[in-house]
C-alpha cells in the first residue's frame, strides 16, 4: 500500500504545480501527470475497467488542451496578480471553514469500516448472481449495463449536454458579429 | 487545419488504423473482458483526432467531419433510449434486459442487450468527443485575437 501514498503525494505536487505555474501547456502536462497517476492507482487497487477509461481520457484530455493551446496563448495572465484589501476578507473566511471541514471529516472517516471490507452487502448479491442473470461474463458490464442502466443513461445525458454547452459556447454559425458590436 | 511533418504522418499512418480496431475490440468485448462502450468510443474518437491532426484538412471537410460526427452522436443516444422501450414491446419494464438467457456466458454473443447497449454508447461517447475536439482545434471556430 505504501506506493499508493507515494502516487498520492506525486499527485498533490502535480496539481499544485498545474496551478502555479505560468506556461499553460506546462500546466496541461501536469495535470496529465494528475491523471496517469489516478490510472495506476486504480490498476494498484485492482480496477482494470477504470484504468483502461482513465487511461484513453486523460491522453484525450490532455491532447484536447494542447490543441486548444496551440492555437491560441500560453501564458497564463491571472498567476502573478496582486492581493488586494478586498481579496482578504473571503480567503480568511474560505480558510475557516476549509479547516472546519477536515476536523469534522477526521471525526467522521473514523466510524467508516477499513479498506477493503465493504459496508453493504449489494455488491455481493451482485457477484453471487450477476452472471447467470445477465449472462455477461464481466461484472462490471453486467452491473452498469444491467443493475444499474438508469445510471448509464443517465451519464449519456450528462455527456450529451456537455456536448451542447461546449458547441453553443464555441460556434461562430448563428452570431452576428457586427451586428452584436452594434447594439 | 494544418497538417503536421512527415515523421508524424507515417506514425500515424501506421498507429490510426490499429487503434480504430484495438477501439472496436474493447467495445465488442466489454462485457467479457476489462473495458466497454466508453473506453472502446474514447479509442475510436483517438483515431479519428489522430488523423485529422497529422493530416490537417480544408473547412469544407471540417465542416463534412462535423456533420458526421453529430449524426452518429444523435444515433447512439436514440439507440441506447430505444433498446430501453424495447422492453415495454416485450412486456418488461423500461431497459430489462431481454434475451439474457440465451447464449452460454463467456461467447461474444452472450449477454441479452448488453452488447448492443456497449455499442450504442461508444457511437455516442466517440462522436461526442470527436465534435468537440472540432469545435475546440478546427479553424472555422477559433476566436482571432
Amino acid at each position: 500500500m505504501i506506493e499508493l501514498y507515494v502516487l498520492l503525494v506525486a499527485m498533490l505536487a502535480a496539481a499544485i504545480v498545474a496551478i502555479e505555474v505560468k506556461d499553460l501547456l506546462a500546466a496541461a502536462v501536469a495535470m496529465g501527470i494528475v491523471g496517469f497517476s489516478v490510472a495506476i492507482a486504480f490498476i494498484l487497487v485492482q480496477a482494470p475497467d477504470l484504468a483502461i477509461v482513465q487511461i484513453v481520457v486523460e491522453i484525450l484530455a490532455v491532447v484536447f488542451f494542447a490543441a486548444v493551446l496551440l492555437r491560441t496563448t500560453h501564458r497564463d495572465s491571472t498567476v502573478s496578480r496582486r492581493i488586494t484589501p478586498v481579496m482578504v476578507f473571503p480567503s480568511v473566511v474560505f480558510g475557516f471553514f476549509v479547516v472546519l471541514f477536515g476536523v469534522i471529516v477526521a471525526i467522521a472517516l473514523r466510524e467508516l469500516p477499513a479498506f477493503g471490507s465493504p459496508a453493504m452487502r449489494v455488491a455481493g448479491e451482485y457477484l453471487a448472481i450477476g452472471m447467470e442473470q445477465t449472462g455477461a461474463a464481466n461484472l462490471v458490464a453486467s452491473v452498469i449495463l444491467d443493475f444499474r442502466a438508469y445510471d448509464t443513461l443517465g451519464e449519456a445525458v450528462v455527456l450529451f449536454t456537455a456536448v451542447v454547452g461546449v458547441l453553443t459556447v464555441v460556434r461562430q454559425l448563428g452570431r452576428k458579429e457586427d451586428k452584436g458590436r452594434e447594439e | 487545419m494544418r497538417g503536421m511533418s512527415l515523421i508524424v504522418q507515417t506514425v500515424a499512418r501506421l498507429v490510426a488504423g490499429m487503434l480504430f480496431l484495438f477501439g472496436c475490440y474493447i467495445v465488442l468485448h466489454g462485457h467479457l473482458t476489462p473495458g466497454g462502450g466508453f473506453a472502446g468510443g474514447v479509442l475510436i474518437a483517438a483515431a479519428y483526432i489522430l488523423v485529422s491532426l497529422a493530416f490537417g484538412s480544408v473547412e469544407n471537410v471540417e465542416q463534412h467531419r462535423y456533420t458526421f460526427s453529430s449524426v452518429f452522436e444523435s444515433m447512439g443516444g436514440l439507440g441506447f433510449v430505444l433498446l430501453g422501450l424495447m422492453g415495454y414491446v416485450a412486456g418488461l419494464d423500461f431497459l430489462n434486459n431481454l434475451w439474457a438467457d440465451y447464449g452460454t456466458p463467456l461467447r461474444l454473443v452472450s449477454g441479452g442487450i448488453i452488447p448492443l447497449a456497449n455499442v450504442a454508447i461508444s457511437m455516442k461517447v466517440g462522436a461526442g468527443l470527436f465534435g468537440i475536439f472540432l469545435a475546440l482545434g478546427a479553424s472555422r471556430f477559433v476566436m482571432k485575437d
